[in-house]
């Protein structure tokens, strides 16, 4: 190993590195340069390929092309072993420790401290002591269960691990995304410290006001490549930033909107609440509208859709399908009501995978084409094939497992089973991750014209020119609160992203304002 | 590795080529070569015994009893497969033919005659099973658990009820079942014939059998789809209770009498007998028709052991290096056959 870096040396440098899978350039040409006890953050969309590049960073995976250079040397981590053991050590959102091992064990994980093959628990227990210390959090029991601890403990505890293996650099994935407000001070403040050390930290965070407090320099990725490299994260202008995260080089195709909705009222949600979710949420869908939501992973919008769905079980408030309340936590009062969801997670949560396409198309009508409790397969065939035909099913033979559908069919056969119910409210929760670009133009022809035919959409998503290119309605949603409602044609991309992300720090002013007030 | 992540599902060859009914025929090849180790052990039989075997009378009279000792096994097999299919176990089978059984052949119940017998016996199977599915659907307990507990508290009261006495059954309807034949057949292979083709509609071609096939596919997309999960699990257990009464009865014929001891580890053999049948232990897939040949494979293996004069612990060793030969042919062979067919047929 070369000797100790000192703060401004560069400790990690990447070139040109290229990253592709099967269908997809996640890392297409991606700069970062990060120099000792600095806190470099990295900024970007969901998608713009921030966790490849953390995985390419931590030896999970290895680049195709491109050099990756570490303390002056051109490095290719095999193993995440060989990362951690060079010195980079990772904090997955996930945090990757083991419940039922306890702190110190946690800590040592695969490096105990040993004797004549023996593990020496007392070295471990005092050298895990001493590095929770170094963090500010002596108080925390090494004889623990990691279970016991809360999820701020945890973090400190997949830290003490960083430093166990004398990481010269530490990855911080989404860190604040699991702590509570005063904790993320706590955060920052253990962040200084290792900083001040020499130590480099690469933070990754949506929320802007963060990046302004903690980080020195900035990177942005989009769609795979590094947009701005090393600019000032306190004095770089926001509206430089979302630029750069946003300019486009994918194009959305949308089909025309339709004028104007001036349909009945299908949906309303009336301050509807799920503990640490979402809260007071109160918003209407009327037929032939399509409403789209957008926010991030988290801010609690799939969770709003599985409580308006019955899936889960909302704290308080309530949901009308055509002014009548529609009883809560109850999947088949909601598909009565004329609800159908297609949900986030196509294959875990919408498909049995190895099943005819007929009899996924048809998963919540095939009782009513039963005769007396019995199946009638050749009506089902008929009715999911006039299904398949009507959304432009490819392969149309609706006879073969639906596994062996690409992305972009199967969510139509997910659709297609509303439809044959004669759903008149769809709830479609990121309808098209992971269907490859072209197909997605036709899913939004498919949505449109449902919208066209009168079916009520309620659409959420990740990728804000979708949200906004294809929904007639707006709604922002951050930190489980709906922070703002508006036609779609009245707000841009930038007004959205704002909202989503800067957000965060009005909405901390907000909570000190009621609080002085009286 | 890593690239699993971003791949699209495993597809085996492109779509056009993939079977109609693909399913399906992984079963009937599976169906083959189950019907395929009975022509093995016959003429295993036959080369060990060729006296015996010699004789077409004896022949037909030595299957008929294959299917005899198959019968009572296989009616909770049947059961044992649509709980595993939806995704669960239970392993409360056993238990549940000697509760039924026992509660079933009480003097006080043996005064109202055979009709209260049958109805007893069916009604402390199907509420114990219902039991059994209350805990695991609305009590949220893993079915291996749920079913443990009734499975040791079920002998429990079998014992509590017949004071651990062999209570033996007077009532002559009953103990004629196991004599009688229908057109030449025994009564007890009619009643297993007759559970499997009902088991066999139940999951083919009813909605009772395509909500079963979901839930234990993806119970969270059955429960999206507005399906009933807990309700469904509710009612598995309960016909596999049911099926656990039918067993009582034609046991209690058999031996003319019941006891808390009785069908021991049927819960083994019912499992096994599906898991050779191909049904698979994670849910979702299944039929009937394997696992009444995988109750019938057993059975065969008891006899022959019985007709060579072999010792059962032997037997045992044989029946376990079934199970775990016929789980590898599933995952090796078959698998292969059935890619081999498709690739053939453009």
């Amino acid at each position: 190993m070369t000797a100790e870096p000192t703060a401004g040396n560069v400790v990690l440098r990447l070139t040109d590195v290229v990253k592709t899978f099967p269908g997809v350039r996640a890392l297409d040409g991606v700069e970062l340069e990060v120099e000792a006890g600095e806190v470099h953050c990295l900024l970007g969309q969901n998608g713009a390929g921030k966790s490849t590049l953390i995985k390419v960073l931590a030896g999970v995976h290895r680049p195709d092309s491109g050099h990756v250079e570490w303390l002056g040397q051109p490095v290719e981590f095999a193993t995440p072993q060989a990362a951690m053991k060079a010195g980079i050590a990772t904090i997955y959102q996930e945090l990757d420790l083991v419940d039922y091992l306890t702190v110190a064990e946690n800590i040592y994980l695969g490096h105990e401290p040993h004797r004549f093959g023996f593990v020496h628990k007392g070295q471990a227990q005092r050298r895990a002591r001493e590095l929770l210390g170094r963090l500010g959090h002596g108080e925390i029991p090494t004889g623990w269960f990691v279970r016991s601890l809360p999820a701020a403990g945890k973090q400190i505890v997949s830290m003490a691990r960083a430093l166990s293996h004398e990481a010269k650099l530490i990855i911080m994935d989404e860190p604040s995304a699991v702590l509570a407000h005063d904790e993320v001070a706590n955060l920052f403040r253990i962040i200084r410290e290792l900083t001040a050390q020499g130590i480099a930290v690469v933070y990754i965070s949506h929320r802007l006001e963060e990046i302004r407090e903690i980080g020195d320099r900035v990177t942005i990725l989009k769609d795979g490549r590094t947009t701005a490299a090393a600019l000032p994260a306190r004095t770089t202008p926001t509206r430089d930033l979302v630029r750069r995260m946003t300019g486009r080089t994918i194009e959305y195709v949308f089909p025309p909107r339709q004028d104007t909705v001036d349909g009945p009222v299908l949906l309303e949600v009336a301050n509807l609440s799920r503990a640490k979710e979402f809260a007071d949420i109160t918003f209407s869908v009327r037929a032939g509208e399509i409403v789209g939501i957008a926010g991030l992973v988290g801010s609690g919008r799939s969770e709003l859709l599985e409580t308006v769905f019955g899936a889960r079980t909302p704290d308080g408030g309530s949901v009308f399908m055509d002014g009548r309340e529609v009883p809560a936590g109850n999947v088949g009062a909601a598909v009565k009501a004329g609800m159908g969801m297609a949900p986030e997670e196509r294959k875990s949560q919408a498909l049995l995978l190895g099943e005819a396409v007929y009899r996924n198309i048809t998963l919540t009508t095939f009782g009513g084409y039963a005769k007396a409790g019995f199946t009638d397969a050749a009506r089902e065939v008929a009715a999911a094939q006039d299904i398949a035909d009507r959304l432009d099913l490819r392969p149309r033979d609706v006879r073969p497992p639906v596994s062996t559908l690409s992305g972009g069919n199967q969510q139509k056969v997910v659709v297609g089973r509303w439809l044959l119910g004669h759903s008149r409210l769809l709830l479609l929760d990121e309808p098209t991750r992971g269907v490859d670009v072209g197909a997605r133009a036709e899913l939004y022809k498919v949505i449109r014209d449902l919208a066209a035919k009168g079916v009520g959409i309620l659409l959420v998503s990740s990728e804000v020119p979708e949200v906004l290119g294809l929904a007639d309605r707006v709604l922002v949603m951050r930190e489980g609160r709906l922070v703002h409602q508006a036609p779609a044609a009245q707000v841009t991309e930038d007004d959205v992203l704002d909202l989503v992300m800067a957000g965060s720090l009005h909405a901390a002013e907000d909570i000190t304002m009621t609080e002085v007030a009286p | 590795m890593s690239r699993t992540e971003v791949s699209p599902p495993a597809v085996e060859g492109p779509p056009a080529a993939a079977p109609k009914l693909g399913i399906q025929r992984d079963g009937l090849w599976r169906n083959v070569g189950l019907l395929g180790v009975l022509v093995a052990l016959f003429a295993i039989g036959a080369g060990i015994r060729p006296d015996l075997y010699s004789d077409p009378d004896w022949v037909v009279n030595n299957m008929l009893v294959i299917l005899t000792q198959a019968a009572a096994v296989g009616v909770i097999t049947i059961g044992m497969t649509f709980v595993i299919i939806g995704g669960g176990i239970d392993l409360s089978v056993g238990a549940l033919i000697a509760l039924s059984g026992v509660w079933a052949t009480t003097v006080a119940t043996q005064s109202y005659g055979p009709g209260g017998m049958i109805f007893c016996a069916l009604a402390v199977g199907a509420v114990a099973g219902s039991i059994n599915g209350l805990l695991v659907a609305y009590g949220r307990l893993v079915p291996f658990i749920a079913t443990l507990a009734m499975l040791v508290a079920a002998r429990g009261l079998a014992a509590q009820i017949s004071g651990k006495q062999t209570q033996v059954s007077r009532d002559q309807f009953i103990n004629g079942l196991a004599t009688t034949r229908i057109a030449g057949v025994p009564m007890l292979v009619v009643i297993f014939v007759v559970a499997g083709i009902l088991g066999w509609i139940l999951l083919n071609r009813t909605t009772f059998g395509r909500r079963t096939v979901a839930i234990g596919g993806n119970a969270e997309a059955a429960r999206l789809a507005g399906i009933n999960v807990k309700r469904h699990t509710l009612l598995l257990y309960a016909l596999s209770g049911l099926c656990c009464g039918v067993a009582a009865i034609m046991l209690t014929s058999l031996a003319t009498s019941s006891q808390a001891a009785a069908a021991e580890l049927y819960e083994l053999d019912a499992i096994a007998a599906a898991i050779i049948g191909g049904t698979l232990l994670t849910g979702g897939r299944g039929t009937i028709v394997g696992s009444m040949f995988g109750v019938i494979v057993f059975s065969a293996i008891t006899n022959l052991f019985a007709i060579a004069n072999l010792p059962t612990e032997v037997q045992n060793m044989v029946k376990g290096g079934i199970i775990v030969l016929a789980v590898l042919i599933q995952q090796f062979r078959f698998s292969s056959v059935s890619n081999l067919i498709r690739r053939r047929t453009p």
